[in-house]
């Protein structure tokens, strides 16, 4: 049967390595959106509440209540940015959202924590946003409970009361960031990948030159793998640049293999490049082929995928879709990787998906490219 | 001649398109080394009979040899042995001249020494020597279509397909392109050619006339203008679409047809035939600048093949 000839399959890989080098649109598809998207959605999707806004009365105004007002600051969650007499003074700044809470401190509150008894304390919140109303409650809560923490530990109680221990793993500062960047550089391949070769088939029928390549030797499954290969090295540099920059700017951290995750991207992206050929190849349209492939991919990769709303939570029809969602397993891998330094053990359920993924592109882009002119 | 020792044998080739029938029936036979020539106009089935010889599409019907494999069934053994210029510049415009002698020497696994040599051949043979480095869509038409026969034949095929090579380029080009096929031809190269330029045709050692999917006449130029026994008028006239609808229906006239901005004229004999022109277009007020008589070209005798089959060409 067939076999494939390495001169002719690297014959094709350079050429379009040479048309994409010439294309600045390809360049920058390739190069460029993947950082512009990463930066845009890194700092656009946060559900993190950073710097609220916080007037602090403190009644009390002992070496403790200073602590525990230090203490919210210290979170990064609040900035104390008003220090007022009474409480009532809250209400206009509270109205006019100068303030997204207020911090009270009862006087007593140094003296009923060394008694060993309870030492409440006021948090008024702006309701009207009750999003980030009920997020500062739980930043306070927090706050508050590791505070009680410090000053059992610190011995001033000899009483050890029941305490709620929250404990987030693997994401222990609870930073949304070190969730959606991981899960952002899948969302950005799937698009990226797809859209890159979507244009690739089509291209050569509008501009007549499949024909001449269709007359000669080469073979489908040459002239597939020889276009995807330069696709799939820029594929690799963008998730290794996206991985750079998402350790650099949003502070994400890498805890897992790189070479697992490179291997994982390696099967993934030929599953993507793939899908973006068959794309290509039905349409024969480069305009055509490119809407196609955004609407294959952007917004399941978007909505579909786990990325942003939850799985779990989805109607069942819709959960039963996400299954044929390559990128959630993708984001499944990258997530592990990154934030839990998950092994095969873990993953492998995510591998076979991938490779399922690869084999099945590769497939649809062999079968759908016919070196017939007419179907 | 059977299909062993023809380079191409094409016997009953049909191919439809739903209910349109692109090529009906078409059989023929090109010797090893024979310039043969497609002649017709457009949509009379020319490209689609050569698509189906070089494996681009599947033949409806009917059977086919290249190189004593079979159309359809053979077809990647077919490209191997092959050169194949479409209609279109179909070089990358995008890619200099090396990268593209490069990438097709690359597809025909013409590597090492080979290739160093068959670059130096097609550059001088495309007379662009010395300009490897530049953009091949910035060559002016001659020149890329020179450099596309050159990727075409860079693994020295027996067989040559050449679909309307010379469209669009000037006569002078037009003629150096021919000078490079009748080279090809001398050295042993099967090629077969479409066109719709008459005089392009001429070139040829033997030529299929083609219309509206059928195969109308097979023959050398010289035997093809013999089919023609009736005398041809060329008249030269103020108005000739007019002086064609003037003609209609007079005795002595079989047919008159638009020939550049003249007419030619069939007639039954030449003296009585000039008379009888000139009083049909005095009648009607049309000016006649000259009358002569013309051999027949092989416009002519494709105009009076297509009408003695009573149809009309097509295109």
């Amino acid at each position: 049967m067939m076999r494939l000839d390495a001169v002719r399959l690297w014959a094709v890989a350079r050429k379009e390595w040479l048309q994409l080098r010439r294309d600045p649109r390809s360049m920058a598809l390739a190069f460029l959106l993947p950082v512009l998207m990463l930066v845009l959605f890194g700092y656009a999707i946060t559900w993190d509440i950073r710097d609220l806004r916080l007037g602090l009365v403190d009644h009390d105004g002992t070496q403790s209540s200073r602590a525990l007002a230090d203490a919210f600051e210290a979170s990064g969650f609040f900035r104390i940015v008003e220090r007022l007499e009474q409480p009532r003074d809250a209400d206009g700044l509270l109205d006019r959202g100068q303030l997204a809470a207020v911090l009270v401190i009862p006087p007593g509150f140094a003296r009923d924590l060394a008694a060993g008894r309870r030492a409440p304390v006021q948090l008024l919140l702006d309701g009207a946003d009750a999003n980030t109303a009920t997020i500062a409650q739980s930043y306070a809560d927090a706050i508050v409970a590791r505070y009680s923490l410090d000053v059992v530990l610190q011995g001033r109680r000899l009483v050890l009361p029941v305490q709620p221990e929250v404990r987030i793993w693997y994401n222990p500062t609870l930073e949304s960031r070190h969730m959606i960047v991981p899960g952002l550089i899948a969302v950005i391949m799937s698009i990226i990948a797809a859209m890159l070769t979507s244009l690739t088939i089509a291209r050569e029928w509008e501009r007549g030159t499949m024909e001449q390549l269709a007359a000669t030797p080469v073979h489908r499954l040459e002239l597939i793998l020889g276009k995807l290969l330069p696709y799939l090295l820029i594929g690799l540099f963008d998730v290794a640049m996206t991985t750079v920059l998402g350790m650099l700017i949003f502070g994400v951290p890498l805890r897992g293999d790189v070479l697992q995750l490179a291997a994982a991207t390696t099967l993934f992206l030929t599953g993507a490049l793939g899908l973006g050929i068959f794309i290509s190849a039905m349409f024969r349209s480069q305009l055509l082929a490119m809407q196609a492939a955004m609407v294959a991919t952007y917004l399941p990769a978007l909505i579909l995928s786990g990325f942003i709303f939850e799985i779990s939570g989805m109607p069942a029809v819709l959960r039963a879709v996400t299954y044929v969602v390559p990128a959630r397993y993708f984001i499944g891998v990258t997530r592990g990787i990154f934030l839990k330094a998950a092994g095969f053990e873990a993953l492998w359920v995510h591998g076979v998906s991938m490779i399922i993924f690869a084999t099945v592109g590769l497939a649809l882009a062999t079968l759908s490219f016919r070196k017939e002119i007419a179907r | 001649m059977t299909e062993k020792n023809a380079a191409i044998e094409v016997r009953e080739l049909t191919r439809r398109f739903g209910s349109f029938t692109a090529v009906d029936r078409v059989s023929f036979s090109v010797r090893r080394g024979e310039v043969f020539g497609f002649l017709g106009p457009n949509g009379a089935g020319k490209t689609t009979t050569i698509r189906m010889l070089t494996g681009l599409l599947r033949p409806t019907s009917g059977e086919g040899w290249v190189a004593g494999l079979e159309v359809g069934r053979q077809s990647a053994a077919i490209r191997e042995r092959i050169g194949y210029m479409s209609q279109r510049f179909s070089l990358y415009a995008d890619l200099t001249v090396d990268e593209n002698i490069e990438l097709f020497a690359g597809l025909y696994g013409v590597t090492g020494e080979l290739l160093a040599s068959r670059r130096r051949w097609v550059l001088a043979m495309a007379g662009i020597e010395g300009q490897g480095g530049r953009l091949a869509g910035e060559l002016p038409l001659g020149w890329k279509q020179r450099l596309a026969l050159g990727c075409a034949v860079l693994h020295e095929p027996p067989i040559l397909f050449l679909d309307e090579p010379t469209s669009g380029v000037d006569p002078v080009a037009r003629r150096a392109f021919w000078d490079l096929i009748d080279g090809l031809a001398a050295g042993g190269t099967t090629v077969l050619v479409s066109t719709h330029y008459m005089e392009e045709a001429e070139n040829c050692h033997r030529l299929a006339l083609m219309n509206r999917g059928r195969l109308i006449a097979l023959d050398s130029p010289t035997a093809l203008r013999a089919l023609l026994d009736l005398p041809i008028l060329e008249v030269a006239t103020d108005d000739a679409p007019r002086a064609v609808e003037a003609l209609k229906g007079v005795d002595g006239v079989v047919e008159a047809a638009m020939f550049g901005r003249a007419l030619h004229v069939l007639v039954e004999d030449a003296a009585g035939g000039r008379a009888a022109v000139a009083a049909a277009l005095a009648g009607r007020g049309r000016r006649v600048d000259a009358i002569r008589e013309v051999p027949p070209s092989l416009e002519d005798v494709f105009v009076a093949l297509v009408r003695r089959e009573g149809g009309v060409v097509a295109g």
